[in-house]
């Protein structure tokens, strides 16, 4: 059971890289953007593009440390992180700020994700096809925790990258000007411009924390499982319940929401069959729906 | 010459037949979303549910060695028309318990909680062999009138009998639009407040939409199994089960039952003609790749038709003056 | 000089009309209150003159310039702001950082100007770092304004500033307005509450988004009509 708490700990810090994106979006547009899972997958798959490509001229190729994979997985990072901010950038100015500017319903913008996650997700079957990927063949060095718990080093690699993160997020967020001032539009928004700030391009910076976030959580489930086409889009309802459970616009709440989750559908595989673990999200999450729809850290909104 | 033109008819046929239950589909929405205001996106789950029950009730139970390969909860291998309506009142059922829990929570939370709940429902019959074999799924479902004409000609027959259920689906509800319970539903769809209903019979009429919308989306899942004579929980995916009927709701125009049934056909025709025409350009080594293209197809269009007339999709906002 | 004209302005809500033809003028140093009972457009006036809502005939001239259609965040740095009547700070902000985003936009050290706001709200002191959410009614109008005065303002608007405080804070809070105002500030008020008529040098009184009467205090009070219409006498 510990080991299952632990292994949930592991997944939950990559859900809550990944929700922290998307608490951002939502609590400033009011938009939930369900392309976010596809987003992880794009950002995994850039990433292994870079390392199929270093592994093709032969540089960065040493193990790093005591992890399975290469240097060229740190580096691709980068081109990962840059390829997703654009990406997010391109998808609101030409997607979701048309349909900002119309005055429609969020639900608009909703829908209009979902047609962006099919783009991503039709893409990547088209570039890389329907198998799996992995970043590194070959062994997967483990440690032995006390408990008896077995444990990939890859996986301690995960959960710091992880808390990293969202920590430097959340100070951000904290001490920054630019980050007071996201705080202050998923506040209120229209007190925000009121005050003279503007939206539009503070909305920018939320989409490059979003995207960075959203390419980070993605190489980090490639390196944890493996990729594959459909991993985002199995991934958002996970993503959509640690959000609810945290609250709207709460970047601690993403956090404890997604290790909350992620914990959760682990131990639910001592009872359930591993599939389904987005049906243990789900119920999470309607039950803080019925019971406490603002969620652990939120705050009244409409 | 007679072939080809024999293969291009049993093409257009088969499409036809599809079309028509996604058509069927189309207007089971628009009871839930065009009339009502009610997100949906839980369609793949009432799909899945439909077909499953119509599979179940008119399968008979595996006896001897099939029984080792088919495990199923249930058969009674009662006749078509059992099937179906039993489809019906299934999902209509499953819809009332779906809105006890879940009308209550504002549209955005519904809607996705109504993903949510397709998943579930998926990813159960998928899990769970006793019920209805797992992933393998059924096979082998009998299809009413089999013996009429020779094998080759069955879709013909197939396609009737689906086009007398559209066409009743269709006229029974067009006269419920305009009726006194058609007109409440419109007005809970434009302003729930400004209705006059007060706030348990605003509940009720959306139970009620719930339940008639998800029957006739059961009756649409049960033709569908009826029609491929086999179905997996693989089949009941977001995109062909939920997000592609919205598109073909969102094009032919919300709340307009002619316009659906025309965005079905235009959806489903965009759908199959271009694996066909994808199938056709590409070359052999992109084959297993090309029907994905599809995907980006669906998602262009839901795009497309959002930004061309976001105001189209949600008609009015709810305006409120601040004074 | 006159620093605000409002010329001819039809305003509303989207097919629906609130202000049918309003015009009002505001000389620099004034205090100037613009009275009316609830519905009557006040504070949808408030917000066509910010740029919240574009008219759909007529102008707004601040500083001769015709601002008629810009953006708030535009307005915000030629010298006016405003201060809404509801959910006028950020909640979750504390005192301190509400009054680091009113100064956003500024390009120096806006510590100095909290500073002044704080000698001016003492109260706001020692609940520097306390969330804005926390606060009661009085502390939270008095954050407001302080947050819209972060840009050293030529022209403060502000929406029913008297709004759920007891008698003796709406009395403070009038007496803070007129030190503003002495401080050379010029100050459009939008007020249900009278006693916005004995601090003003001018006031208007609108009803049904139509002007019904405007001038100095003395002379409202002396119309008999006016007197018994619209200020309860």
């Amino acid at each position: 059971m510990v080991e299952l708490i632990v292994y949930g700990i592991v997944l939950g810090s990559i859900i809550a890289v990944a929700s922290i994106g998307l608490t951002l979006i939502w609590g400033i547009t009011g938009v939930f953007n369900c392309a976010h899972g596809d987003q992880m997958t794009v950002g995994a798959y850039v990433a292994l593009l870079f390392v199929v490509m270093f592994s093709k001229v032969n540089i960065f190729q040493g193990t790093v440390g005591p992890f399975s994979f290469s240097w060229g997985v740190l580096i691709a990072f980068i081109p990962a992180i840059l390829f997703s901010v654009g990406l997010a950038i391109l998808m609101d100015r030409w997607v979701l700020k048309p349909l900002r500017k119309a005055g429609v319903h969020p639900i608009a913008g909703f829908i209009a994700t979902i047609g962006v996650a099919w783009i991503l997700r039709g893409m990547i079957y088209i570039f890389w096809g329907a198998d799996f990927h992995f970043y590194a063949q070959g062994l997967r060095p483990m440690i032995f925790l006390p408990l008896g718990i077995k444990l990939r080093t890859d996986e301690i690699f995960i959960v710091f990258i992880a808390l990293a993160a969202s920590a430097a997020v959340y100070i951000f967020l904290q001490k920054a000007k630019m980050g007071k001032a996201l705080r202050a539009l998923s506040d209120n928004p229209d007190l925000a411009r009121v005050s003279g700030i503007r939206t539009e391009r503070m909305l920018v910076w939320a989409w490059g924390i979003a995207g960075t976030m959203v390419a980070i959580a993605g190489i980090l489930y490639g390196i944890e499982t493996q990729l594959r086409p459909e991993m985002g889009w199995i991934f958002l309802l996970s993503l959509f319940a640690a959000v609810i459970l945290g609250g709207q616009g709460s970047i601690i709440g993403a956090l404890a929401g997604g290790l909350v989750l992620g914990i959760a559908q682990q131990v639910s595989t001592a009872w359930l069959a591993p599939t389904y673990k987005p049906a243990v999200s789900f119920i999470i999450m309607i039950l803080v729906l019925l019971f406490r729809p603002v969620g652990i850290f939120g705050k009244r909104r409409e | 010459m007679g072939t080809a033109i024999g293969g291009i008819l049993s093409f257009l046929i088969s499409f036809a037949v599809m079309a028509s239950i996604y058509a069927i589909f189309t207007m089971g929405l628009n009871v839930h979303w065009g009339h009502t205001g009610l997100i949906n996106f839980g369609v793949a789950g009432f799909f899945c549910v439909g077909a499953y029950t119509s599979a179940l009730v008119t399968s008979p139970m595996p006896t001897g060695v099939l029984a080792q390969y088919i495990k199923q909860a249930f058969g009674f291998n009662a006749p078509f028309l059992v099937g179906v309506l039993a489809a019906g009142i299934i999902c209509a059922a499953l819809a009332v318990l779906i809105g006890m829990l879940t009308l209550r929570l504002s549209e955005g939370y519904l809607a996705i909680s109504t993903i949510g709940i397709a998943e579930t429902i998926r990813i159960f019959f998928n899990n769970e062999r006793w019920l209805a074999n797992g992933p393998q799924g059924l096979i082998g479902l009998p299809q009413p009138l089999h013996g009429l004409v020779p094998p080759a000609y069955y879709n013909y027959v197939y396609l009737v009998i689906v086009l007398i259920f559209l066409a009743i689906i269709y006229i029974a509800l067009e006269k419920g639009i305009r009726s006194p319970w058609g007109r409440v539903l419109r007005a809970i769809r434009e302003d729930e407040i400004m209705s006059g209903a007060n706030g348990k019979n605003v509940f009720y009429f959306k139970l009620q939409s719930l339940a008639l919308g998800a029957f006739i989306m059961g009756v649409g899942g049960a033709l569908y199994a009826h029609f491929s004579a086999a179905i997996q929980p693989s089949a009941f995916e977001p995109l062909f089960g939920t997000f592609i009927i919205w598109a073909m709701v969102t094009l032919g125009g919300t709340g307009n039952n002619k316009g659906a049934i025309a965005g079905a056909f235009v959806v489903w025709a965009l759908w199959s003609w271009s694996t066909f025409i994808i199938l056709k350009i590409v070359p052999p080594a992109f084959q297993t790749r090309a029907p994905y293209i599809r995907y980006l197809l669906i998602g262009f269009l839901l795009i497309f038709i959002l930004l061309k007339k976001p105001k189209g999709l949600i008609s009015e906002e709810r305006q409120v003056s601040k004074f | 000089m006159t620093i605000l004209e409002v010329k001819n302005i039809v305003s509303g809500y989207g097919s629906m009309e609130v202000l049918h033809d309003i015009s009002i003028d505001i000389e620099e140093k004034q205090i100037v209150s613009v009275l009316g009972p609830n519905g009557a457009g006040k504070t949808t006036l408030l917000r066509t003159i910010f740029g919240e809502i574009t008219p759909q005939n007529g102008k707004v001239i601040f500083k001769g310039q015709d601002i008629t259609g810009f953006h708030p965040e535009e307005i915000a740095r030629i010298g006016m702001c405003y201060v809404p009547q509801e959910n006028n700070v950020f909640d979750s902000l504390t005192i301190h950082e509400n009054l680091e985003m009113g100064a956003f936009i500024r390009k120096d050290d806006w510590q100095p100007r909290a500073e002044e706001i704080y000698e001016l709200f003492p109260d706001l002191i020692d609940r520097k770092h306390d969330k804005a959410g926390f606060l009661s009614g009085g502390m939270r109008q008095m954050l407001a304004i302080g947050r819209a005065l972060m840009l050293n303002p030529e022209l403060l608007l502000l929406d029913e500033p008297s709004t759920g405080l007891a008698p003796f804070l709406v009395n403070d809070m009038f007496k803070r307005i007129q030190e503003l105002n002495k401080q050379g500030v010029t100050i459009l008020l939008v007020e249900q509450n009278t006693q916005a008529l004995q601090c003003s040098h001018k006031s208007y009184i609108i009803e049904g988004g139509e002007k019904k009467a405007e001038g100095s205090a003395d002379e409202l009070m002396e119309d008999e009509e006016i007197g018994k219409l619209y200020l309860g006498r």
